[in-house]
């Protein structure tokens, strides 16, 4: 809501300025955004008559005038404006004035032609933003002469509220000076609504028929009504100063009356109306073609104004384009109802509408507003546009009123709620200012709200206005108190803080990435992924929930790459999204990504690329952190995002939990990239898994070391190899290492060879070479059955 | 036996000359070893009489320490001068950088969220998450946020039906965890929010922290005091001014905004605060009944406060950064300066 000061002061004016208002009402909660002056600065502008107009002798556009400014002779002017005509009452800068941007008015030679001064348009006065063609013209009883700035009191600020949904009783300045009012304990000058009595007898005939949610409507014909008049000026420009165009004075007086009380009206050209006005539901799939021209089709949820041959109005929203008044109208009829909150709320914004009207009555508008309103707007049509009044009818469904409900607050209530003891007659005080009724009781107040206050309906309300009034500052600050209470923590259990770091500490950085994907990226990396689609997506790019945090890892290596970064190592966690919205699992991984060289460009480093095994290395770290390796297992497995030789499953404790590999050179292709990387996620619960340390005894007999090494097929994963010499390795075994993988000479074709390392160790004695070449013939044997894995010589 | 000063000689300047230990070895041998020429001095005594043999075979043992001693002198000189040699052979640039993985960063939202997590959990304070594909159940019906209600308007949500919605706050995890746990109760609530706003001043995805705290006797006291402990502690300033505004949210009353001394400009005003002095921070208040009510609280023995902020909002303030966007974009460039 925004508003002129002056407008304010003429119904609150305390000694106070306008940044002290702007600041008291802040602090009060009426939240201001901006507080700018109604007019840039200029001066020695003057209300000046156009005399006389003549082409220029020399310039096709420019004219060469006469105005009178109100100094003793016409002064000659030219002026390029297309609009200037002989008798127009212009603002006119006179030689020695400054107009807006320090632009010095002064004598000059215009193709040699004199001009000793201009006539301005709005914008090059600072009045209007864009830049308007021609000059302004003001109306012809602006007085000749007269400071232009005093002539539309352009000494004025605005000030625009950001009013919470809350507060839908100071969307009017009616409303805002009775907050300023109860702020600086002032009574309020309203101007005298003095009903206008009927001059006719013509009236026309509501029927409301859901009085459920329009309790009130109050309507009233206005009979020979001149739409042509001109809008007064003072009225432009508060509507103007409140952001609001000027139209035609009946739309112009019914946004005056809105802006001024609150109350939102309409103007229906009654010689448009058929038989009566019915207040009622639409009917399905009703037609209706809006003031702004835009054809909707009504639900049946929401309420029409309407009359005997179809709806006219969508009721507090917007009225229809056939039924308003337009240039040829004589009488109108004029509306002024109180639809409930509920009957409004979402209506508009379910049509994609949001206007002046809808906003209030979502809000809450007065019920006991609209008598007022229509005599006030009434006053005003007949004093700019004539005509005659009707009597005013009232249709009123006090069932469904709303009845304003007595709160009863507590003493001890406040006083804890707040840690304050208040006296019991500011307590009084503060609540009657606000219009609040108040009758004290034995331990407390009995309240009741006043019609304007929808957002006063139960004892935390008071208490909130209480200390809103009273000073949110200016109430006690303590710090909670609280028994210690040891809780246990979980030794096991990893944090995300604790596996981060640990990433961090492997040299990625951590990246940030939005939880919603292109739906192209994401199918390029998993074509089978299903994840929920949003409705309203921000863009088409931000559509899918990411069902992996591939995409977005993908998407950031991108971005890097290309901004000359050739080392990318990045991780995330977070949520990803899987299956239908019915059947949605939302499970908090971490990813990571790497690309580029093995180690960071240095003196000493490799220039060699990262592969397969330096991420699994980096991810082996996290798997070790929770003292659990051995519950971990990588199968070759395949990934429509992964090169089918260089991926895994991870599986934790014998379960799905990841993926590591490398990136499908194909899908690599697709998106345009020009390195390898790859990538690993895993799920964050499994990463989370640790235990417990579990001590075992020391052994005081010696170690036995063996080594062994095999030759198998390639396609042997060493796994197996690894598996099966364990299986065989008795209860002894202390410890297996891989110590070589070689091909090529010396080892058959299509094979590798592997070298392991075994140690046993017996806790209570010395191990004998005979119990261990025992062991070393079983692996031996084993391995051959059941990998054809032979014994290298 | 008269040769045995010149033996001596002889041999010193040898032992003096030698080069490196092998040669010295080599002497210690020709002279003192079984054959050695002093030796061999020293098995000629039987040739003496009696009455020469004590005096010639102290001379001769005499010559023979100091000879030793004159070795063991001379192989210190030249392991010290080898070892000397040696360091000075092996001397490295100590100037060159470390070898190894360097180190990488947190993202400047986890620090914060870290952080801010941090100074609550020190107090008793525990973290709870939640998920982020919410109802409008938990996400506005439970928070006094009825269908219709204008304050829907206040968060432009992302749906993706009719009931199914991106949580536009980490508000729904105070909802869950109030229904589950046994009171009093303290939570911090960090998170991924969304909403569909998108320009320079607004991310359709941002971080919030909300906090909850339930007990019985809770006041609009305690809740000024621990922001205004909370905001001093994260930005690091005893003296930090805290205002707080009356404001509006659904699911608290009375609700504030709350405002901060501009850290930039100490309060003078400057581009950062429009001049104002103040920043705008975060918001919170005193848990609306209803609230409670759909979480089966009773509103007569519990009271609580609640509160939210937005982590990106605080670390831009904390580290200086000037544009949202960097958060989400993942620039390495930016993502280093918070190593």
């Amino acid at each position: 809501m925004k508003f002129s000061e002056q407008w304010l002061r003429e119904w609150v004016s305390p000694q106070l300025g306008t940044q002290a208002i702007a600041d008291q009402i802040t602090m009060a909660g009426l939240e201001v955004d901006a507080v700018e002056a109604v007019a840039a600065l200029f001066s020695g502008v003057v209300v000046a008559e156009v005399l006389s107009k003549e082409k220029h002798p020399d310039a096709d556009k420019l004219n060469v005038c006469t105005v009178n400014d109100g100094s003793e002779a016409p002064v000659q002017v030219v002026c390029g404006a297309a609009n200037v005509e002989v008798g127009q009452k212009i603002p006119f800068a006179q030689v020695g004035g400054v107009l807006p941007g320090d632009f010095k008015i002064k004598k000059a030679k215009l193709r040699g032609v004199e001009s000793r001064g201009m006539i301005c348009s709005a914008s090059e006065l600072g009045l209007e933003e864009d830049t308007s063609p021609g000059i302004l013209v003001l109306p012809e009883s602006a007085p000749v002469g007269v400071d232009f700035r005093e002539f539309m009191h352009l000494d004025d600020m605005t000030i625009e509220v950001d009013l919470t949904p809350n507060r839908g009783d100071c969307l009017s300045i009616k409303g805002l000076a009775r907050e300023v009012g109860v702020l600086n304990r002032l009574a309020l000058s309203a101007p005298d609504i003095e009903p206008v009595s009927a001059e006719i007898d013509d009236t026309f005939s509501v029927s409301v028929e859901a009085p459920e949610k329009c309790p009130r409507y109050v309507g009233r014909v206005i009979k020979g009504v001149n739409v042509k008049a001109e809008t007064p000026l003072w009225m432009v420009e508060r509507l103007r100063r409140s952001g609001i165009r000027s139209i035609d004075p009946v739309v112009d007086i019914t946004n005056y009356v809105m802006l001024e009380l609150g109350q939102p009206l309409h103007a229906f050209d009654r010689d448009n109306l058929n038989g009566q006005i019915i207040v009622r539901l639409a009917q399905a799939d009703e037609q209706l073609t809006l003031l702004d021209g835009q054809q909707v089709s009504l639900r049946p949820e929401t309420l029409v104004i309407a009359d005997e041959a179809g709806p006219l109005a969508m009721a507090g929203i917007m009225g229809g384009e056939n039924s308003g008044v337009s240039e040829a109208t004589q009488t109108i009829f004029l509306e002024s109802a109180f639809f409930t909150p509920l009957a409004i709320a979402g209506q508009a914004r379910s049509y994609g509408l949001h206007t002046d009207a809808s906003h209030r009555f979502e809000r809450g508008v007065d019920p006991q507003l609209a008598s007022v309103a229509v005599e006030r707007a009434t006053r005003l049509l007949i004093d700019i546009c004539g005509g005659k009044a009707g009597p005013v009818g009232e249709t009123t469904n006090d069932a469904h009123m709303p009845v304003p409900s007595t709160i009863l607050l507590r003493e001890a209530r406040l006083e804890s709620a707040l840690s304050k003891k208040l006296a019991g007659d500011d307590v009084t005080d503060i609540l009657e200012r606000l219009g609040l009724d108040v009758t004290p009781q034995a331990d407390g107040w009995s309240v009741v709200a006043p019609s304007w206050r929808f957002d006063v309906a139960i004892e935390e309300d008071l208490i909130e206005e209480i200390a809103r009034i009273h000073g949110y500052n200016n109430l006690p600050v303590r710090r909670p108190a609280a028994r210690l209470a040891l809780r246990s923590a979980d030794e096991a259990t990893l944090t995300q803080a604790q596996l981060r770091r640990q990433m961090v500490a492997r040299g990625f950085q951590e990246a940030v990435t939005y939880s919603f994907v292109a739906p192209e990226l994401q199918a390029a990396l998993l074509p089978d992924a299903v994840s929920p689609v949003l409705a309203n997506p921000i863009s088409a790019d931000l559509s899918v929930m990411r069902a992996s945090l591939f995409p977005g890892l993908v998407r950031a290596m991108e971005h890097n790459l290309n901004r000359q970064q050739t080392r990318v190592r990045l991780f995330e966690t977070g949520l990803v999204f899987n299956g239908e919205l019915d059947q949605l699992s939302q499970i908090p991984m971490m990813g990571a990504l790497a690309c580029g060289s093995r180690e960071s460009e240095g003196w000493s480093g490799s220039k060699e690329r990262i592969d397969f095994y330096d991420l699994k290395g980096d991810l082996e770290s996290l798997l070790a952190l929770g003292g659990n390796l051995d519950a971990w297992r990588f199968e070759p497995a395949e990934h429509p995002a992964l090169h089918p030789g260089q991926s895994a499953q991870i599986l934790f404790k014998g379960e799905h939990a990841g993926w590591i590999g490398t990136l499908h050179p194909q899908v690599r292709a697709k998106l345009g990239l020009k390195v390898d990387a790859v990538l690993f996620e895993v799920r964050l619960d499994t990463l989370s898994q640790g235990s417990i340390p579990a001590f075992e005894a020391l052994s005081r007999f010696p170690e036995v070391r063996r080594d062994l090494a095999f030759t198998v097929k390639d396609e042997v994963p060493v796994q197996a190899l690894l598996d099966c010499a364990r299986a065989q390795s008795g209860d002894y075994l202390k410890d297996i290492t891989l110590f070589d993988v070689y091909a090529g000479k010396g080892v058959a074709d299509g094979h590798k060879s592997i070298a392991l390392g075994l140690t046993w160790q017996h806790p209570s004695r010395t191990l004998n070479d005979e119990e261990i070449n025992q062991l070393i013939d079983s692996i031996v044997t084993q391995v051959r059955v059941q990998l054809e894995a032979e014994l290298r010589g | 036996m008269d040769h045995l000063p010149t033996l001596v000689s002889e041999a010193r300047d040898a032992i003096q000359a030698a080069q490196d230990v092998p040669a010295l070895e080599e002497l210690r041998v020709r002279y003192l070893g079984k054959k050695g020429e002093v030796t061999a001095l020293l098995k000629g005594l039987g040739k003496l009489s009696a009455e020469e043999r004590p005096a010639a075979g102290e001379r001769i043992n005499q010559a023979k320490q100091t000879l030793a001693g004159e070795i063991d002198a001379k192989r210190q000189a030249l392991d010290s001068a080898a070892l000397d040699a040696r360091l000075a052979a092996e001397r490295i640039d100590v100037t060159l950088p470390g070898r190894g993985q360097a180190e990488g960063g947190l993202h400047p939202v986890t620090r914060t969220l870290e952080r801010i997590e941090g100074l609550f959990t020190r107090i008793g304070y525990d973290v709870a998450v939640g998920p982020e594909i919410e109802d409008d159940y938990h996400n506005f019906e439970a928070l006094n946020i009825p269908a219709h209600h204008p304050a829907r308007g206040m968060a432009d949500t992302f749906y993706f039906d009719a009931t199914r919605l991106l949580r536009t706050h980490t508000s729904p995890v105070q909802v869950r965890t109030m229904k589950n746990s046994e009171l009093p109760l303290r939570i911090v609530c960090p998170g991924r929010v969304y909403r569909s706003d998108s320009d320079l001043t607004h991310t359709p995805m941002f971080h919030q922290v909300e906090g909850l705290l339930v007990d019985e006797g809770v006041s609009f006291a305690d809740l000024k005091g621990t922001i205004e402990d909370f905001l001093q502690a994260f930005f690091e300033r005893d003296d930090l001014s805290v205002r707080f505004r009356p404001s509006y949210f659904p699911f608290t009353e009375p609700s504030a905004e709350v405002d901060i001394q501009c850290v930039m400009c100490s309060g003078k005003g400057c581009r950062v605060c429009s001049h104002s002095g103040w920043l705008e921070v975060m918001g919170c208040g005193m848990v609306h009944p209803e609230v409670f009510r759909h979480s089966g609280i009773d509103t007569e023995r519990y009271t609580g406060f609640a509160f939210g902020m937005g982590a990106e909002r605080l670390a831009m303030l904390r580290y200086g950064v000037n544009d949202l966007r960097l958060f989400f974009e993942n620039d390495l460039r930016f993502l280093r300066q918070f190593a």
